[in-house]
């Protein structure tokens, strides 16, 4: 399955793109609406970006009064990001998204590197929204965990049902002249082809893990790309940033990703995904 | 109707300190003035917004002053190169007033050779830093030119009185300004943008307190 990474596609203003998607990942969602950080929001660096969007969204109300049932018109899988700042707001999002059928699975964003992080570790945060809905729960992670294995085992042990792998990393860009941020806040979330590598560390570790599903993503933007994280132990993949440069990554991808299994002679993406490891880890065998 | 292809440079004009990149149109269409196409900046890993600066039959042109990485790499492209083309993008102007006059900064002129013609050729007030910028004033006819330290302005004080609709381009201290003396003026924004189509959120500009996309809800916004 192809999925475009939370925060990089507006499917109501590109419904195209969105629906050369497997499923529509939308913008994460936060109990009160959020306007998001003060501009400048975005920079481009040597091998990535940066972003400090600040998680603007119309807040729980305004997703699931507006634009959910638009978003549901569009006839792809829709997946809710869902983040906050306390335990309780994770409950609370999962409990008002748990009955409506436009969604299909939450993903938690609990690592956006442009807000405070919730004091609450990963794995508390997935126990309190686990009793707050049936629907799959796919915790999103930052790569910048001391112990990322240990924290994927965590939120497992705390019910997630699978994990998205990675969010974007913490960066720094300075302004040529005045050696002043180039964000207006400060620093944002870097992402792109430099991610790549660090992403795919955390899915190959995180399968061996946990044997979890995986979306893998981090700087995706060819088949061969995708390739590498089904190999490294995703079972789907996210796109980002490459949709800002080509709105039509998802079709280019997909067909991308199907050469490159035809010429290894394998039928699938599920008989691709974990070939890295050799033989597969029993807990998934 | 957006459209993304591949295009072929036709030329690239040095017009003072600017670059003028003509490409082949393909099946782009070229909007409305004000409008603008994401292009790809070789060996970048963003393309830049550009507002289409003149669309003589066949082709699609663009001017931009080479300032960072990306407006550098565009600025070297050779005729037979290839560039991918997303556009046209964002709200342009709204052509239907009476007595339209453009009033742009440095190059702010970009999209007023299409405007302009669009128009049929209305008055235009251009201001830039140095004689040598000012040589883009030549692609806009009927245009009064002033170089720093007068500012546009000056000129303008005199003609928002006749009850000119004022279509405004350029920096945002001049779009401040122009404001002041024409309440109703269309001003054309600019912010880094990433994508051009509202997936990044990155090109937020802070209007009246308010925080708004400018690549969907812009960049033309009135004034008021």
């Amino acid at each position: 399955m192809i999925l475009n990474a939370s925060g990089s596609l507006d499917a109501l203003e590109a419904p195209e793109v969105a629906r050369a998607l497997d499923v529509f990942v939308t913008k994460t969602v936060t109990p009160q609406r959020r306007e998001g950080n003060r501009p400048v929001r975005i920079a481009e660096t040597e091998a990535g970006m940066l972003n400090s969007i600040g998680l603007e969204n119309p807040g729980i109300d305004g997703l699931l009064d507006d634009k959910l049932p638009r978003l549901a018109e569009l006839g792809v899988p829709l997946w809710v990001s869902v983040g906050g700042f306390a335990a309780n707001d994770y409950a609370q999002l999962c409990a008002a998204l748990d009955d409506r059928r436009e969604v299909t699975a939450i993903e938690l964003n609990l690592s956006c590197p442009n807000v405070e992080e919730a004091p609450e570790s990963a794995a508390e945060l997935v126990a309190a929204a686990r009793p707050q809905t049936g629907k799959p729960l796919f915790a999103k992670l930052s790569p910048a965990a001391t112990d990322l294995p240990a924290t994927a085992r965590a939120v497992q042990n705390a019910g997630a049902d699978g994990l998205s792998l990675v969010n974007t990393i913490r960066g720094l860009a300075l302004d040529d002249k005045t050696l002043q941020p180039r964000l207006g806040h400060e620093l944002g979330g870097y992402s792109g082809p430099a991610l790549k590598p660090i992403a795919l560390a955390a899915v190959y570790q995180c399968y061996r893990a946990t044997g979890l599903p995986i979306v893998g993503m981090g700087g995706i933007a060819t088949g061969r790309d995708a390739l590498d994280f089904l190999a490294a132990g995703a079972s789907s993949i996210a796109l980002g940033t490459v949709l800002f440069a080509d709105p039509e990554a998802p079709g280019r991808v997909r067909r991308e990703l199907a050469d490159e299994l035809a010429a290894r002679g394998l039928s699938g993406a599920e008989d691709a995904t974990g070939l890295a490891h050799g033989v597969k880890p029993a807990s998934v065998a | 109707m957006r459209r993304r292809e591949r295009l072929r440079v036709v030329a690239n004009e040095a017009v003072g300190p600017y670059s003028l990149i003509r490409v082949e149109r393909g099946g782009l269409e070229p909007g409305v003035p004000g409008q603008f196409f994401m292009l790809e900046a070789p060996g970048r890993l963003l393309p830049r917004p550009m507002s289409l600066c003149q669309a003589p039959p066949g082709e699609l042109s663009f001017l931009l002053e080479a300032i960072g990485p990306g407006t550098r790499a565009l600025a070297a492209v050779e005729p037979g190169d290839e560039l991918h083309v997303f556009g046209p993008l964002g709200n342009g102007y709204r052509l239907d007033v009476q007595k339209p006059l453009l009033v742009g900064g440095g190059i702010g002129a970009a999209p007023f050779p299409y405007l302009s013609e669009q128009l049929g050729g209305p008055p235009a007030i251009l201001g830039f830093r140095s004689d040598w910028h000012a040589e883009a004033a030549a692609l806009v006819p009927n245009a009064e030119v002033v170089v720093e330290p007068t500012l546009v302005t000056e000129p303008l004080t005199d003609l928002v009185t006749d009850c000119y609709k004022v279509f405004a381009c350029g920096p945002e201290p001049m779009l401040a300004a122009v404001r002041e003396l024409a309440p109703d003026a269309q001003l054309a924004w600019e912010a880094p943008m990433a994508c051009g189509y509202g997936a990044c959120y990155g090109c937020s500009v802070e209007i009246d307190g308010v925080l708004q996309r400018l690549c969907v809800a812009g960049p033309v916004l009135e004034a008021a």
